[in-house]
């Protein structure tokens, strides 16, 4: 056992020696309810951002289906006149 | 869809306090360490380690396999490394002379058993300094110096 071992368990034993606190009754139950607070916020959160996405993606198809961005536009000017 | 839910709610609540039951004693344990207090009096470390443990719930169905313990534990030396750093210095317990950082390193190393590298790796500090941590740790809780604790470098008052 090398004196880095040795002075290491030695330290563990100081630590392990120190009376162990006593976890007060309610400590879990409050750790439960913050955990469930944070949970139920997380899922409002993605469905909300779902919903978000839904709204986004029927008013690009509706925009699309009025616009017809792919269709080419009518020429607005006249080609010139040549060969006359 | 709604009944799913409350029955999911309810296996993780109890599987939860399964959990508790058995590991917050020595969660707390660690956690007095950290926060250097004294066993019976340790606001600090309690709300330490609700704070860790309400995390812990919270990520329950992601663990897929992980121990809990590990993930509460990880929480644990995080929060306290990034909240309290360099801030309150510890007024009981056995490592009320260290450094915050000396004590989030010996206990990790030594209590918990946490292998050189991953304890790096969870500080966010290189290898060696985590290593040159541990060593001033052990020499100080080995040798504690004699009179009150020194003084913290500049802010130097120290926490009543």
């Amino acid at each position: 056992m090398s004196l880095q071992e040795r002075q290491d368990a030695a330290v563990r034993a100081v630590l392990d020696a120190a009376p162990p606190p006593v976890v007060p009754p309610e400590l879990g139950a409050e750790a439960l309810r913050r955990g469930g607070r944070a949970l139920r916020r997380r899922r409002i959160a993605r469905r909300v951002l779902w919903f978000l996405l839904g709204v986004a993606v029927v008013a690009f198809v509706v925009w699309a289906t009025m616009a017809r961005p792919w269709v080419e536009p009518p020429s607005k000017t006249t080609p010139p006149l040549t060969g006359w | 869809m709604r009944e799913r839910q409350a029955s999911r709610n309810a296996r993780r609540a109890r599987e939860f306090e399964a959990f508790v039951a058995g590991a917050a004693g020595r969660l707390l344990h660690a956690a007095t360490l950290l926060t250097a207090e004294p066993p019976d009096d340790c606001p600090r470390a309690q709300r330490l380690l609700t704070a860790a443990l309400a995390r812990t719930y919270a990520s329950w169905d992601r663990l897929r396999g992980e121990d809990p313990y590990d993930c509460a534990r990880k929480e644990l030396a995080v929060r306290f490394a990034r909240g309290t750093w360099h801030h309150h210095r510890g007024h009981g317990g056995v490592l009320a002379h260290l450094t915050a950082q000396e004590r989030v390193v010996l206990v990790l190393r030594l209590f918990e058993g946490v292998g050189e590298e991953q304890a790096a790796a969870l500080l966010g500090l290189p290898v060696e300094r985590v290593s040159a941590l541990h060593a001033r740790a052990v020499a100080l809780v080995l040798h504690p110096p004699r009179g009150p604790a020194p003084s913290a470098p500049l802010h130097g008052a120290a926490s009543a």
